[in-house]
């Protein structure tokens, strides 16, 4: 049995569902952004997939921009992530709730 | 054998990302980093088995190159040891994993259901795929280039001290 799309597509899936789980029950901001590159990893992979299946390298293409697009994210969000723990000394979301009246 | 490899790096890259997730031995967000390096090495196995070389190399150097780096230095900027040591609530982490595999299973489902494709496969040769890069993706190949100086200027604003920016 050779290995095709749906192979590549449910391991995809999988990927994006643990990074979703993460995101859910991960207090730590910074794990909880782990979770979120996961995702991001899943959704790569699903494109190559369809790329690769489709004799197609728009996917590919595609692909790069998430990369660099991802890469700028973490950096900003790493940055938000330092300010918030210079101003309250925590990464907890729990302990994150100065917006609720 | 490349159904052999496929299997091997799947079972790694899935193994691993549980543990990022959910490590039963520790809950230090280095561990997590750290296997985050391993799904990402895994995945770019993944990436090779596809023909996709030259994303391959990049998925490598800009993740376990620069992400994770990036996530290295942020957590030693906080304190790691008094890091997440608190119960997860029983109730919200219950209905949140049953929304993660209520989702899993409609993806699957509809995977499962689709029709395999039979076409012709391609190779990511990284010629083509600069070629096609500097000329059908070339107004957003510029834009990406825009938003990495955006993000660079909005990183160093954001990391300045406080007494700083109210001068």
């Amino acid at each position: 049995m050779t290995i095709g799309l749906d192979h590549y597509l449910v391991v995809s899936a999988l990927l994006f569902c643990l990074g979703l789980l993460g995101v859910v029950i991960r207090r730590n901001l910074i794990v909880m952004y782990m979770g979120l590159e996961l995702m991001l990893n899943a959704a790569n992979l699903a494109l190559v997939a369809f790329s690769h299946f489709n004799a197609d390298l728009h996917g590919q293409v595609l692909v790069f921009f998430i990369i660099t697009v991802a890469a700028a994210e973490v950096a900003v969000g790493l940055a938000l992530i330092v300010a918030i723990y210079r101003k309250r000394q925590t990464t907890d979301v729990t302990d994150l709730t100065h917006l609720k009246l | 054998m490349a159904d052999t490899l496929f299997y091997i790096f799947a079972a790694l890259t899935l193994l691993c990302g549980l543990l990022v997730v959910f490590n039963p031995f520790s809950r230090n967000p280095v561990t997590s980093a750290m296997f985050l390096v391993l799904t990402i090495i895994s995945m770019s196995g993944l990436f090779v088995l596809l023909q996709a070389y030259f994303l391959a190399a990049v998925q490598i150097l800009v993740y376990a190159g620069a992400v994770i780096v990036l996530f290295l230095f942020v957590i030693m900027l906080m304190n790691p040891k008094e890091a997440e040591y608190r119960r997860y609530r029983k109730i919200a982490t219950g209905i949140g994993t049953l929304a993660v595999i209520g989702l899993g299973f409609i993806i699957a489902g509809t995977v499962r259901g689709a029709t395999p494709l039979t076409g012709k496969t391609i190779a990511g040769e990284t010629a083509d795929l600069g070629k096609l890069l500097f000329t059908e993706h070339l107004l957003p190949f510029e834009i990406i280039s825009v938003l990495l100086l955006v993000a660079m200027v909005g990183c160093i604003l954001l990391s300045k001290r406080e007494k700083e920016a109210h001068k």
